[in-house]
């Protein structure tokens, strides 16, 4: 099976789905004559040309309303924001119209479109360019909201995304745009809405998604070494969220640690906790952990900004409390 | 109403098969001139009939009238085929709505919050659709529809049809950024689309030459390299004609356009709002241009119209609007499962 990077999964699901349909069409700063800030979109704009690989001014509150006008009418957009900070911009076009307009109108309105980029921290770049934008775009009915971790989720996912009649916030993150993994040759759809289990364990349940899930990984080899067996949830998906999937794990394995690579207050992963103790409570055998950004905002040096974030020995020390080892 | 639609029937005893023209002379022009008048008279009725239900707390929540602004919406939209054409507007929204086609009686049950209204008792007044007419809201946030009329746009430009887009909104909307990166993003890509400001002078309680930089909006789009003009909008011949050379314009040349439409609202900002920023000089002078006024007095003079011809049309109207009312009275609550509908796809 071929072994491609992340980006490269990217694009190709993107000049698949638009080779398939005339509809589809990419959108936003950088995305066409640069290929991309992160170079997800190259060679889009030579194949598919300015009609359908559209550069915009930095006018993110404009160019992604404009995107889901277009949605309302039968185009299915993709909006790339250069990273999910700069959607603060457009926060207002995603809450009030992409995730409003089918239900005020009655049903009458679907708003078929992407948006993606880089979410969370990177490296070096300090509180403005670092945040993660999983809660508040997961508190949002009306949304989707996905975050794949392996190349062969993110191309399978993207293309379910693009044909999906809802507005669909897409997760990704600089830091993973160059990792590796197998993809297949052959067409292939992954299901929003469906976690995956990326390594089966019996004494604890770590759950996460998106780049902290190598973190993840890692921890579950530490406590492996040390001699406890650590189940790895990947969400894949937040919103629609796989709760089956993960009582079952939790059932199974009777203690929790949750990774998010956020702000812990009012968080996904605080609200995800919730949802575990209270379906869960006759199975646990610990109050279930989160394992969050510290509550600060990211500084610029590199000693401080790891120190902020989940750790392979944040996350093991974590499962020891839950498995009071 | 006015404009032939897609396909849908006409609207509870509103609608006249034949499509006006503007074309002058004769029959033509008498029928096009009572159709518009038609239509702003059936509009302050029912603006006249929601707030006598909104006092009787049958509907609730912001309602903003329309009353005064007629003729905006009925010459702007009269000079659309929604076959092709699309309309966006903001929270003030019930004129459009019906000068697009929309069924009164499910724009009443809609104020109601009815399951027959036309967006299932979820919209309410500021969220009128009729999406088979191309009337896509109906929108609650101040500007941030403008981008999504721009999006409608870039549709019909991509697919290559012949429609264009008419984006309304108030004097309170010209200063949000969504407005200016629209206009700059429509001029970029040659989008066709009339934007155009329905200045009503206040934005809620505060007068608009106290919070812009210009008195004259219709110099906004020069920034962005985009014909602006300002039109009576108490006459609704002028707003039809003016919207009528901006529409063909986009049509035929892709470009966009703004237009300022002077106008006035008898009624305060929503339901709650006495209006008392403003005297009641400046209220009675504007009544006395009353866009239904100023178009009856043109007709009689050039014998298109007769008093009696105008009762009738009238009494019409007072009639569709006491049936909208009934129809809303007598229509079911939506049940309460239906809150999880409508969410997503």
């Amino acid at each position: 099976m071929p072994v491609i990077a992340f980006r490269q999964a990217l694009k190709d699901a993107m000049d698949e789905e638009m080779a398939r349909d005339q509809n589809v069409i990419l959108m936003g700063e950088e995305v066409a004559q640069y290929n991309g800030a992160y170079k997800v979109s190259q060679g889009l704009l030579d194949k598919y040309g300015p009609e359908r690989v559209i550069d915009t001014p930095i006018t993110e509150e404009g160019f992604t309303g404009v995107g889901i006008g277009a949605a309302m009418v039968g185009l299915r957009p993709i909006v790339e924001w250069m990273t999910l900070n700069f959607s603060a911009q457009a926060f207002d076009q995603v809450l009030n119209n992409a995730a409003k307009l089918r239900h005020m109108s009655g049903g009458q309105l679907n708003v078929p479109i992407v948006f993606r980029g880089p979410n969370g921290p990177a490296e070096y770049l300090s509180s403005q360019h670092s945040q993660s934008f999983q809660a508040f775009y997961s508190h949002i009915p009306g949304l989707k909201v996905v975050a794949p971790y392996t190349p062969h989720d993110a191309k399978g996912m993207l293309k379910s995304a693009i044909r999906d009649d809802n507005p669909v916030i897409f997760l990704e993150n600089e830091m993973m745009y160059a990792w590796k993994g197998e993809v297949p040759e052959e067409e292939y759809l992954v299901a929003l809405g469906k976690a995956d289990i990326k390594r089966t364990g019996e004494e604890v349940t770590l759950i996460s998604f998106s780049k902290p899930m190598q973190t993840v990984l890692e921890a579950a080899e530490v406590l492996e070494k040390e001699g406890y067996s650590a189940e790895v949830l990947d969400l894949r998906s937040l919103r629609p969220l796989d709760e089956e999937a993960v009582f079952a794990s939790v059932v199974k394995t009777n203690r929790c640690v949750i990774i998010d690579n956020d702000w812990p207050m009012a968080s996904f992963g605080s609200y995800l906790g919730w949802l575990i103790s209270k379906n869960c409570f006759d199975s646990l055998d610990a109050p279930v952990e989160l394992v969050a950004m510290e509550d600060v905002p990211m500084p610029y040096n590199h000693n401080l900004e790891l120190a902020v974030q989940p750790s392979v020995e944040k996350i093991v020390t974590a499962a020891k409390r839950v498995m009071y080892v | 109403m006015a404009d032939s639609t897609v396909g849908a029937p006409s609207s509870a005893g509103a609608a006249p098969e034949k499509k006006p023209t503007s074309k002058t002379s004769g029959r033509d022009e008498k029928t096009f001139r009572t159709e518009l008048l038609r239509q702003m008279l059936l509009i302050r009725r029912l603006e006249e009939k929601s707030a006598q239900m909104y006092g009787l707390r049958k509907i609730g929540g912001f309602c903003h009238l329309y009353i005064g602004q007629e003729a905006v919406a009925v010459g702007a939209v009269a000079a659309l085929d929604l076959k092709d054409d699309y309309v966006l507007t903001a929270y003030r929204d019930h004129g459009h709505a019906l000068a697009c086609g929309m069924d009164p009686k499910a724009m009443m049950a809609e104020l109601y919050g009815r399951q027959t209204g036309c967006s299932r008792g979820k919209g309410g007044s500021m969220h009128m659709f009729d999406v088979d007419k191309h009337m896509l809201g109906g929108n609650g946030i101040v500007g941030a529809h403008i981008p999504l009329a721009t999006g409608v746009a870039l549709k019909i430009k991509y697919k290559k049809e012949n429609g264009v887009v008419l984006c309304f909104f108030g004097d309170g909307a010209i200063h949000q950024g969504s407005f200016h990166e629209s206009l700059n993003l429509a001029k970029i890509w040659d989008l066709p689309i009339v934007y155009i400001c329905e200045n009503n002078q206040y934005g809620m309680g505060t007068d608009f030459r106290r919070v812009s930089s210009v008195a004259d909006f219709s110099k906004m789009g020069v920034s962005y390299d985009i014909p602006g003009s300002q039109v009576d909008g108490m006459n609704v011949l002028k707003v039809h004609a003016a919207v009528k050379e901006a529409a063909d314009g986009a049509r035929k040349e892709h470009q966009p356009s703004f237009i300022e439409a002077l106008t006035y609202r008898y009624k305060g900002h929503s339901m709650s709002d006495p209006a008392t920023y403003r005297t009641k000089e400046e209220l009675g002078e504007y009544k006395n241009q009353d866009p239904i006024l100023i178009l009856k007095a043109q007709m009689l003079k050039s014998k298109q119209l007769s008093n009696e011809e105008f009762d009738k049309i009238d009494v019409e109207c007072k009639g569709i609007s006491n049936e909208a009312a009934q129809f809303a009275e007598d229509s079911p609550q939506p049940a309460i499962e239906t809150l999880y509908e409508d969410v997503l796809v």
